[in-house]
């Protein structure tokens, strides 16, 4: 009974242990002298592995999200004789809410697994080690590109994320369902403003990328190195990415609709 | 090298990607022309009741929108709701008799104002008022008239 209690105190310390190492390991990523010509071509590499390798998944996805919501709201919003505010139902609930988590939940499941499996793979077989011996810095060299990467690519693949699914909206709702252009974009323009709806957008995907990326390299940095670490630190990624963001949406949409 | 030119090419197409589908989310998506296109003046209008008119509504003459709510505040000295409207055009182009009602698109869709000119040949001008107003017809106070009348002629009958 007692063991029991103090292995749950233990797990406690133990969780509060490891916010605290990432927080650190936050920090001294971040905050250092940016060496822009000696990062940017890696930034630019890992730009290329986390953000256009997801822009497949995130596209196809960003189109069956609309379509469907196109199929679903007509369906219901049929049932008041109003089909013309789809536009608005889709661009509403795309730019406030589907399009930065949805995207966000891939971008976990595509990239930041990758990043930890790739980190952790270093970590196992010595290469983050023999960096330190030569003196170079891993956090530098390997995860700050990384991060900062994963931090600029999340919001432009939301953006991509919620024009195709827009588009692929508006081609199921004016092509195939028959509801007239000009009311379907009209009835969207007035409703979606700019600075409350596409820019919050924006700003969730911003805290969005900095989650999701922060767990995945930290989850690689620190992972046990042999294969079941790597694959507990993969999945680790999954499971925390996925459900940060769900909190964290949550908690930005309280403040963003002023409730809080 | 080669490689890493298309990566470096890769990236910045998939920027350039981005910032095209920001431009379409700002023009396309959320109208953001129509709030900067053009220039507009203000009129304001005063009403007994706007019920449920908001800011951004559309304000429309025979049908066709002209112009959108600018702001919406209660008057505290009379407690009217003074409602400013944003008219587009650079100049005035509307009767400075012209009257100005809230109505409803539908029987359910959200309020707008509609003004129906007049035939004064002196022109509302920027901060101009327009002094003949119609006010909202609110659904539950037409019910409560008409049941008020309806019971009334039971008892006449009784």
């Amino acid at each position: 009974m007692i063991n029991q209690i103090a292995s749950l105190g233990r797990t406690g310390i133990e969780t509060c242990r490891q916010i605290g190492v990432s927080g650190i390991f936050l920090f001294r990523t971040l905050v250092r002298m940016p060496q822009i010509r000696k990062t940017l071509p890696l930034l630019i590499q890992q730009m290329y592995a986390v953000g256009i390798l997801s822009l497949l998944i995130i596209g196809v996805s960003g189109l069956f999200v609309g379509m469907v919501l196109a199929l679903q709201g007509d369906h219901i919003l049929s049932q008041f004789g109003s089909e013309d505010q789809l536009g608005q139902l889709v661009a509403l609930s795309v730019t406030r809410e589907l399009g930065p988590v949805l995207a966000a939940l891939l971008f976990a499941g595509r990239a930041g697994t990758s990043l930890t499996a790739e980190i952790g793979l270093m970590r196992a077989t010595d290469q983050l080690n023999s960096m330190e011996m030569m003196a170079v810095d891993p956090l530098l060299r390997v995860i700050r590109p990384r991060l900062v990467a994963g931090i600029i690519a999340l919001p432009l693949l939301v953006l991509i994320f919620n024009v195709i699914a827009i588009y692929g909206s508006a081609l199921i709702g004016v092509n195939w369902l028959g509801i007239s252009s000009g009311s379907f974009w009209g009835n969207m323009q007035a409703s979606v403003d700019f600075r409350t709806d596409v820019v919050n957008g924006i700003v969730k995907s911003i805290v969005f990328g900095v989650a999701v990326t922060w767990i995945a390299v930290y989850q690689g940095f620190y992972s046990k190195p042999n294969a079941a670490g790597i694959g507990r630190a993969t999945t680790n990624t999954v499971i925390y990415g996925s459900l940060l963001v769900l909190a964290l949406d949550f908690v930005l949409t309280a403040m963003m609709l002023g409730e809080w | 090298m080669s490689n890493q030119r298309l990566v470096e090419l890769a990236v910045g197409l998939f920027i350039l990607a981005a910032f095209g589908a920001l431009l379409v989310l700002a023009f396309e998506v959320s109208g953001l022309n129509r709030l900067s296109g053009g220039d507009t003046y203000n009129v304001s209008a005063t009403f007994n009741n706007i019920g449920g008119l908001r800011v951004r509504a559309p304000v429309k003459v025979g049908g066709v929108e002209i112009g959108s709510v600018e702001s919406i505040r209660l008057n505290q000295d009379n407690y009217e709701a003074t409602v400013t409207l944003a008219l587009e055009g650079d100049k005035p182009h509307l009767p400075k008799d012209s009257s100005a009602s809230i109505l409803t698109e539908g029987l359910l869709g959200s309020k707008y104002i509609s003004i129906q000119p007049g035939f004064d040949t002196e022109m509302l001008a920027n901060n101009d008022t327009i002094d003949e107003t119609h006010s909202a017809m609110i659904l539950e106070n037409l019910v409560g008239q008409f049941l008020y009348k309806t019971s009334g002629k039971g008892k006449d009958n009784k």
